[in-house]
């Protein structure tokens, strides 16, 4: 029984992390059309700014108010940057896919290779609270308050989203973007400002799983942001493009998924199972599970 | 029909795919009145609609309210006072009657006395999802964002297409009821509406324009319907 409670918990602290990338990701597609291959590097940004900040920016460190602070400091860090490369580099090229796919997979291998200029290939320990490190127990398994952490913050970031989507003005123009896009100009709206949001919002969601990631791994490396990317637009096409819940329930189904057959089959066979899951959803709803926003 | 009026459009020339659909279309809407643009399928006229809009890229000019607009971007356009009614209503499936209104507000105060006015039933399911409306009341629901607002022009592209004949009476004195207060430039195949709103027409063949003049007097000649339209005037 501890067993499949501890696989449960860390399964979802892992569909958190996932979540956490695939939702800007969805929403972005979703509206913009717009396929970003560099939005790992935005989950980089956000591990890397909240460890550089935990050293080096006053007041930051890495426990209590300073870590919060070193986290929001790399959080902000993401969404600038994504603001940034919607801004000058995606904005340009909307309408022109192929053109924004060589741009976003070029920003992505020179965002690594910067990193790595930087700081260097290897992994660095990631600052992070003695509380995270710990276990809590529940139904008689440990489960790592890291993930614990990683679950909270996805719970909240997806109440955000949904009220963001629900309950503003922007959101609403998200929301009908998503569905025609044209049709918002056609009201007199200026649509790009939405891709602006909408960039730097995903941005700002993928920075928190970087900064959230790297205190779950207890580390940090450049090519983190591309391997989670991975399976983060398997979550994406899973859950339906533009669709936040639907990158929720994808999200928890890959985590455990990945977990509980890593763990009662072979190692590595989750990853398989993963791909599996993507066939048959697609095959059996090409849309997603959830075809539509929110 | 002059070259002057509240939208001038001249030299108007559209391609997609290399295909010409559009081949220098001229015309002129009056500030007042409603405008039917009209011709068999395919001739170009939501073409031309969209093209005025920006929603198409085209070249040739287009003036509005004396001001130079093509190449400006269309929600510009739009906030200089052009409504866009679109074939096939386009409303937002996934959003209420309520959040599409919301989403059109462009005035302050939005008109919603008007449109309530108009459509009542767009009261009643302000919370039901456009998506589940009929088709009639998506029709309203798609005229209605653009009477929220302070217009200077309607462009209304085939308002009456594919409803049942006691809603297209209905839209069809809404739209009259429009016309009163704001020009409406109208797409529209059905004669009958045409006669009911009546004003000037601009007659579209093969992406050119092949007649203007009068409605009442395109209407009024059997044989100029039929070699326009390709249809007998009895079918109105």
């Amino acid at each position: 029984m501890s067993t499949v409670v501890l696989l449960t918990l860390t399964g979802l602290g892992l569909a958190a992390l996932y979540f956490l990338v695939a939702s800007g990701l969805s929403l972005v597609f979703g509206l913009a059309d717009v396929l970003n291959f560099a939005h790992g590097l935005f989950l980089s940004v956000g591990a890397y700014g909240t460890w550089w900040a935990a050293a080096n920016l006053a007041g930051a460190g890495d426990s209590g108010g300073g870590f919060v602070l070193a986290v929001a400091f790399g959080v902000l860090a993401g969404a600038v940057a994504a603001a940034v490369v919607e801004l000058v580099l995606i904005r340009p090229l909307y309408r022109r896919t192929i053109e924004q796919v060589l741009v976003t997979v070029g920003l992505s291998l020179a965002g690594v290779a910067l990193l790595q200029a930087a700081w260097g290939a290897d992994a660095r320990t990631f600052p992070r609270p003695q509380w995270t490190r710990e276990a809590t127990p529940i139904a008689g398994a440990g489960v790592p308050n890291a993930g614990l952490l990683l679950i909270a913050a996805a719970v909240v970031v997806l109440g955000g989203l949904l009220a963001l989507l629900r309950f503003t003005r922007i959101g609403l123009v998200i929301r009908a973007g998503v569905e025609n896009r044209e049709m918002v100009t056609a009201l007199g709206i200026d649509v790009r400002r939405a891709f602006t949001v909408v960039f730097a919002v995903g941005g700002a969601a993928a920075a928190l799983a970087g900064a959230l990631g790297g205190v779950y791994f207890g580390a940090v490396s450049p090519g983190q942001g591309g391997s989670l990317l991975i399976y983060a637009f398997i979550v994406v096409v899973i859950g339906g493009m533009g669709s936040v819940v639907g990158s929720a329930y994808a999200a928890v189904a890959v985590g455990l998924v990945q977990q509980f057959v890593n763990y009662y089959g072979a190692s590595g066979l989750g990853d398989v199972c993963v791909v599996a899951l993507l066939a048959i959803v697609l095959l059996i709803r090409p849309r997603g599970l959830v075809g539509r926003l929110a | 029909m002059s070259a002057a009026g509240l939208l001038s459009v001249a030299d108007l020339s559209v391609h997609i795919g290399g295909s010409r659909i559009l081949d220098r279309v001229t015309f002129a809407v009056p500030g007042s009145g409603v405008t039917v643009l009209l011709g068999r399928n395919g001739v170009g006229k939501t073409t031309t609609l969209r093209a005025i809009l920006g929603l198409l890229p085209s070249t040739g000019s287009v003036t509005f309210d004396g001001v130079p607009v093509a190449g400006e971007p269309t929600h510009r356009l739009v906030q200089r006072g052009l409504g866009y009614v679109p074939e096939d209503r386009c409303v937002f499936s996934g959003l209420t009657v309520a959040e599409n209104l919301r989403l059109a507000e462009r005035s302050d105060p939005p008109r919603y006395d008007d449109v309530f006015g108009l459509f009542p039933e767009l009261a009643e399911r302000s919370r039901q999802r456009a998506g589940t409306l009929s088709g009639g009341q998506q029709q309203m629901l798609s005229i209605g964002r653009v009477l929220l607002n302070d217009n200077r022009l309607l462009l209304v592209d085939e308002p009456t297409k594919g409803l049942a004949p006691r809603v297209v009476t209905e839209v069809t004195e809404a739209l009259a009821r429009v016309a009163e207060r704001v020009p409406i430039l109208l797409v529209e195949q059905n004669l009958a509406v045409v006669r009911r709103l009546g004003g000037d027409a601009v007659v579209l063949a093969a992406g050119r324009v092949a007649w203007t003049g009068a409605a009442a007097e395109l209407l009024g000649d059997a044989a100029l319907t039929r070699s326009t339209l390709g249809v007998g005037v009895g079918l109105a």
